[in-house]
């Protein structure tokens, strides 16, 4: 029954935040402001897990893969696979539901306890669409680009793990990544990343958005935009593999 | 001027205002005054749409404001200056961005006539050299007077003020409401202030409506309120050293 409650009001709640905006060239210039807080200023972090995730895949494979039967590009291939296909978008669309949804639930979370959102609306201006509608927009933009970024990191990452461990040799690798590449996995991942990029933000956009309370309220929508944005992108993820790629 | 007729509003079993009805004229500074958790806040966000009515209707100017859809409102709302308890001033502008803000949402002014505008409002609240801070670094008094600057950069015809001098000292208190004073005359505004504050109530009170339990129990100006007979309204006027003092002298002087 509540999650009921919550679902209708998550809806009209988006229903509101895609009305017709009161000045377009300010909503655009917020897009980038938005692109910026949420996907530039996230670019360090991506970076940082991509790589070190594609060396743990490398080496992992490297280790499993112990048998001559199994030619070692193996190797390249499956870790260019993982991370193609479920690493680099599920996974850091999780940190990012964590770093982004923390900061945009916060965000308007605060700006509800200290009346800032009354204040937008008794200008005459739509609250929903003026603060949640640029940063969807903004997320489901620039999340594939971090996206892309994450795939080629972390399959650099792999080879420099081949180079520093010695585990396997460099050129098979490389004749792995290239191996039996289909761009249809490309456009799976993106389909993927716009739309968890899109329940990142809606999601933890509406546990801010109806904070009750102070401080402590706040801290507590924050987290449950985290926890309710990983559990939706979860299970969109089986949805979306089952639609794309059965 | 802006009338609500029989308001009542409740939340789930609590009814919080029961069929209040109040007038607030225009060109005069009108107070909605009572203890804490009486429904004053209830009714200023009742008046200003930001909670709906379970009953009973707002007028602005003859306008049924109650009725309209929110985009119906938005006409009347450019038309509201309104200052928060808080001030409300948004957290990642500077001071010069806020007062600016509904002008560059509002009107076609070029950045040039926005920013004398605002120099304009900031100087109004006697506020200089500040445009480029941010919220985070004002006093509580100065975000106040930077909220009352955001509110009148559109000309509004009605100015609503939430408790505007709670947790300031005395002396800016005073200074805030000479300010809201002043210019409710200059601007021609109907303005409505709630506030607890009994030296607001002496100072500003053209028009007072007293709440208790959610009703509305006295209605006067500030030249009657010390010489109520209503056992409610004098355990509120008369509750501090000071209030306590102005008794007897009312009664020697008649």
């Amino acid at each position: 029954m509540k999650f009921l409650f919550h679902f209708g009001r998550y809806l009209s709640l988006l229903r509101l935040a895609f009305q017709r905006p009161e000045k377009q060239s300010i909503y655009f210039r917020q897009i980038m402001v938005e692109m910026e807080k949420l996907g530039l200023a996230s670019v360090g972090i991506v970076a940082i897990i991509s790589v070190f995730m594609g060396a743990v895949l490398a080496i992992q494979m490297a280790f499993n893969i112990d048998t001559p039967l199994i030619p070692s590009y193996t190797i390249g291939f499956v870790t260019r696979q993982s991370v193609e296909l479920e690493f680099a978008p599920t996974i850091i669309s999780l940190i990012l539901a964590g770093k982004v949804g923390s900061r945009i639930a916060s965000e308007i979370g605060t700006m509800r306890v200290t009346e800032q959102i009354d204040a937008l609306e008794i200008m005459g201006i739509n609250p929903a669409t003026f603060l949640i509608l640029p940063k969807i927009v903004a997320s489901m933009i620039i999340n594939p680009f971090l996206i892309m970024m994450s795939m080629l990191l972390a399959v650099g990452g792999g080879w420099l793990a081949g180079i520093f461990t010695g585990l396997f040799p460099s050129a098979e690798y490389i004749y792995g990544i290239q191996s039996f590449f289909h761009l249809y996995d490309i456009f799976y991942a993106i389909v993927k990343t716009i739309v968890f990029a899109f329940i990142i933000a809606s999601v933890s956009a509406y546990n801010g958005y109806y904070t009750k309370g102070g401080a402590l309220e706040v801290g507590e929508a924050s987290t449950n935009g985290v926890v309710y944005s990983s559990i939706a992108i979860i299970f969109m993820n089986l949805i979306l593999t089952q639609l794309l790629l059965a | 001027m802006i009338e609500g007729k029989n308001i009542s509003k409740s939340f789930g079993d609590r009814l919080v205002l029961e069929d209040v009805s109040v007038s607030m004229e225009k060109g005069q500074t009108n107070l909605i005054i009572g203890q804490s958790g009486m429904g004053k806040t209830v009714l200023l966000k009742c008046l200003v749409g930001l909670l709906e009515v379970d009953h009973g209707q707002v007028f602005y100017d003859d306008r049924e404001f109650s009725k309209m859809s929110f985009n119906e409102m938005k006409e009347i709302r450019q038309e509201i200056g309104m200052l928060f308890q808080g001030g409300a001033l948004f957290d990642s502008l500077t001071v010069e961005e806020n007062v600016m803000f509904p002008l560059t949402m509002f009107t076609k002014q070029t950045p040039q006539e926005k920013l004398d505008r605002a120099n304009f409002c900031l100087s109004r609240v006697n506020l200089q050299n500040v445009n480029k801070l941010f919220p985070s670094e004002l006093s509580g008094g100065m975000k106040k007077r930077v909220a009352i600057a955001r509110a009148i950069s559109m000309n509004p015809r009605y100015l609503f003020c939430d408790e505007p001098n709670s947790g300031l000292d005395p002396q800016t208190a005073h200074l805030i409401d000479e300010l809201i004073k002043e210019i409710t005359i200059e601007y021609n505004m109907t303005t409505v202030v709630v506030t607890h504050d009994m030296n607001s109530v002496l100072e500003i009170g053209e028009k007072i409506y007293f709440l208790y339990q959610g009703k509305l129990w006295w209605e006067g100006t500030k030249h009657n309120i010390l010489h109520t007979d209503n056992a409610e309204l004098q355990a509120f006027v008369f509750t501090s050293e000071l209030t306590k003092r102005l008794r007897p002298v009312k009664g020697v002087g008649g």
